[in-house]
């Protein structure tokens, strides 16, 4: 290698072989140069293959939560709290229909103090941009103002077709923009960028406007406004998480009761009920087709255009006679150990997910079709389904929710109904938008910043009236100088890492043991290969553990994964001592769902809850999972922390003692 | 015998599976295909130094029609590769000797202007985004030049530190 340089070119002149040497050396700089890029390259890949794991793997950890929520109905402990948010369509409505405009206004007392913006309905462009600026200036919007919008916004959507048909004639251009997952920066970038809705300037919103981000709510207001302002060049297209179950989980409850401390439940109650009257899909010109996920092979847009739309608040719900099946399937999962069976229960969730394809009649029964089911299914498909380039149509394994549908399923729906192109969004994509089924199928994603920042582009697509797309990409930026690549690949990385670890964390001793298999003569040592093998039977995450290994456990000088050592630096946020192992991990592993969990037993929101209503909670949830913890080490636990002894727990903080902390992190940052 | 034949085919298990490794966190649909554009990038995240010349003749054995490689394709190509020790990696006295090249006075810093000159328009070329991307990690912005042998150390140690794997 040394050589290229020294070695002398054929040319005599001096002058020759200098610029000889220069351009080896040149080469020489470039080689080098594009393999550090390389492997800064591979660090970001893996990095978002780490959160897009993850992020589906909790997807099929929220399936499992509503399965959970059905068997509590089942075996009530707290009969009207439960099933107060959890019941089906008909579910009782705090704010009925009759309670307009005026029934706010006289209620709910807006004082003088009060100084972000104020609207009048009908509502006008100023009131629009006051909106919009006071939100600039992060301000809340009164709750009094919110109900009213959302009440008149759930009139206006009443009106709508579940298919809304546009053409591109009268204006020139439609914007598409994809999802926005509550980043509000991102949707006044667009506005800036392409300017505000109006007559002249259409635009399609494809579903996921909430959740994940902070400013959910911000974006409903300033989408719900624009839309009673131009209810016919605003539309929007309902989302996999505009469902108030998601909610639970992703972020945008949260959001709501903490931004709205007195009305939080009337504005959620009210929600459920505009997200489901959120009209399914656009089609432009007859010709593109634009909804949240995608097709399959049973999609059917008459059937579709026909139904009662508002009748499913929640996908996470299945109609009944789903249900029903679905029990049968969970009575045949194993229960046994705790080690053995999560990870069953794993592949079990891997399967036995909500799928379309996974709800056919079982052979021989001569079931009359369920309507029910049927619309249930043929919405499911449609806001959760993700395109792949090979043929056919499988249930979607690692949503747990709709299909892959392939190139031929693609065609066949675009014969059937004469189409030109499919538009979706609902799948992170780095550079905010994705080509695939031959150019027929678009993916638009347009929140950018997504995982972490620097971690992907957020982008919209023009169309034009020739219906050729154009894309326009864009990425907020909190920082005002440019970052360059290996600072942004940093941050992306360690974000990413710690969400390993922690998953890492709450699997600890189903990893021992499956490492002990391979360890045969105990030395707490294993192959690199065996290593892999064990993270992945474990977590089942696909991701690289050769290359992820140097970031996750030491290697002795021969070779060998001192397997122990991925767990030396991971410890609990607050170690409570009355917390044995095995429950201080499986607490970290269920934290979120039982803060789900709790939040809806704590009726008043106070973030407290009995004594008694958290044991039994907390046994109605680790039997329904199959976790054998003995009875008395959980009540010890909450006794202890019933600090002030009055017979009630902050659940809140007592969860949060249960996230794990990387303690070489934490030395970093300190 | 038995036993080296043993040891043999397990090395080659073992950079089959690397090499799979590699392949699937650029394998999108995880359809076992990867655009042939990522193959220069998975090629060197695997340890190995190939110049683009090199990248482009392996490339044009193993990519199909529609710009696509499959993982069977890459996986014959590449593990004897590896087994050949082909694209070794360049030792560090080796690239300093490059950057003194480019370096005329020997005063220890290039010029923007020279480095830019140099990389763009010699060798095998930079695109303006790749000269960019170095740029904005190179350049003392005081002086407007780059101090090699710093810069040097600064990437070496950041990339042995965090990723160390090795074939």
């Amino acid at each position: 290698m040394g050589s290229i340089i020294g070695a002398m070119g054929c040319s005599s002149s001096v002058a020759d072989r200098r610029s000889e040497n220069v351009i080896r050396a040149a080469i020489l700089i470039q080689k080098w140069y594009r393999f550090t890029m390389a492997r800064l390259e591979m660090r970001r890949r893996y990095s978002l293959s780490i959160f897009q794991s993850i992020e589906y793997a909790d997807e099929q950890d929220q399936l499992q939560l509503s399965n959970f929520f059905t068997f509590m109905l089942d075996h009530c402990t707290h009969p009207e709290s439960v099933s107060q948010i959890f019941t089906s369509p008909s579910a009782p409505q705090v704010v009925d229909e009759d309670l307009c405009l005026k029934e706010f206004e006289k209620k709910i007392d807006v004082p003088d103090s009060y100084y972000g913006p104020r609207l009048s309905f009908p509502l006008t462009v100023e009131d629009a941009n006051a909106l919009l600026h006071a939100f600039r200036n992060e301000q809340l919007l009164h709750a009094r103002y919110v109900l009213q919008l959302l009440s008149e916004t759930r009139r206006v959507l009443k009106e709508m077709p579940n298919i809304t048909h546009l053409s591109t004639s009268y204006s020139k251009e439609i914007t598409v923009c994809g999802d926005l997952h509550g980043n509000l920066d991102d949707l006044l970038l667009i506005f800036y960028k392409n300017g505000l809705p109006s007559e002249q300037n259409r635009y399609v919103f494809n579903g996921d406007f909430v959740d994940r981000g902070k400013n959910s709510m911000e974006i409903l207001i300033i989408l719900f406004a624009f839309l009673l302002i131009y209810p016919n060049d605003l539309h929007l297209n309902r989302g996999n998480h505009e469902d108030y179950i998601m909610n639970l989980r992703y972020g945008f409850t949260k959001e709501v009761s903490k931004k709205y401390k007195d009305h939080w439940k009337q504005i959620l109650c009210l929600l459920r009920d505009v997200f489901s009257w959120l009209p399914l899909a656009t089609i432009i010109d007859s010709k593109v087709l634009i909804l949240h996920g995608g097709i399959s092979d049973t999609t059917d847009l008459d059937f579709l255009n026909a139904l009662e739309r508002n009748k499913l608040k929640s996908l996470m719900r299945p109609p009944k006679s789903v249900r029903n099946r679905q029990d049968q399937m969970k009575k045949r999962i194993p229960t046994t150990k705790p080690s053995k069976h999560i990870a069953n229960q794993h592949v079990a969730g891997k399967t036995q997910h909500i799928s379309s394809s996974g709800f056919t009649e079982p052979p021989g029964s001569n079931l009359p079709p369920d309507p029910a089911l049927k619309e249930w299914k043929q919405i499911l498909d449609i806001l959760w389904s993700d395109p792949r380039s090979q043929n056919g149509c499988t249930p979607n394994k690692c949503r747990g929710g709709g299909c892959y549908f392939g190139p031929d399923v693609t065609a066949k729906l675009f014969e059937r109904y004469n189409l030109k192109m499919l538009i979706r969004s609902h799948e992170f994509k780095p550079e905010g938008y994705e080509i695939s089924h031959d150019g027929k199928v678009i993916t638009i994603f347009s929140a950018s910043n997504y995982y972490e920042e620097g971690s992907n582009r957020g982008a919209y697509i023009k169309l034009n009236p020739e219906l050729t797309p154009r894309f326009v990409q864009y990425q907020v930026s909190k920082f005002t100088r440019r970052r360059n690549l290996r600072e942004r690949v940093g941050t992306i990385e360690s974000s990413a890492l710690k969400s390993l670890r922690e998953k890492i964390y709450a699997h600890r001793s189903e990893l021992i043991s499956a490492f002990a298999q391979y360890d045969i003569n105990g030395t707490g040592r294993i192959s690199v290969n065996d290593w892999a093998a064990a993270m992945e039977s474990v977590l089942q995450l696909e991701l690289p553990w050769r290359m992820l290994r140097s970031q996750l456990a030491q290697m002795n000088p021969d070779g060998e994964v001192d397997f122990m050592s991925c767990f030396y630096d991971l410890k609990m946020g607050q170690p409570i001592k009355e917390a044995q192992p095995a429950l201080a991990e499986t607490l970290c592993r269920y934290r979120k769902d039982l803060e789900i969990i709790f939040n809806i037993i704590d009726k008043d929101h106070s973030g407290l809850i009995s004594l008694e209503e958290f044991s039994q909670t907390w046994r109605l949830f680790t039997s329904h999972l199959g976790i054998d913890i003995e009875d008395d080490s959980i009540d010890k636990l909450v006794l202890s922390i019933d600090y002030n002894k009055d017979g009630h727990i902050d659940f809140n903080e007592f969860l949060e003692a249960f996230h794990v902390v990387h303690r070489l992190e934490k030395k970093a940052t300190s | 015998m038995a036993e080296q034949e043993k040891g043999r085919d397990g090395l080659i298990a073992e950079i089959e599976k690397k090499i799979t490794e590699a392949f699937e966190v650029f394998d999108r649909e995880s359809n076992k295909t990867v655009d042939g554009r990522e193959i220069g990038c998975i090629i060197r995240s695997l340890g190995c130094f190939p110049n683009e010349a090199e990248v482009q003749e392996l490339l044009a054995k193993i990519e199909e029609p529609d710009g696509f490689v499959h993982l069977e394709n890459f996986l014959r190509v590449m593990t004897e590769v590896l087994l050949d020790r082909r694209f070794q990696p360049i030792p560090e006295d080796v690239i300093l000797h490059a950057f003194e090249a480019l370096d005329e006075n020997k005063c220890g810093y290039i010029t923007k202007e020279d480095l830019v000159k140099h990389l763009t328009e010699e060798g095998e070329r930079f695109t303006q985004e790749e000269m960019e991307d170095m740029l904005v990690v190179a350049l003392d912005p005081e002086t407007n030049t780059l101090h090699y042998r710093d810069y040097r150390t600064k990437l070496v140690v950041d990339e042995t530190k965090i990723f160390p794997f090795n074939v």
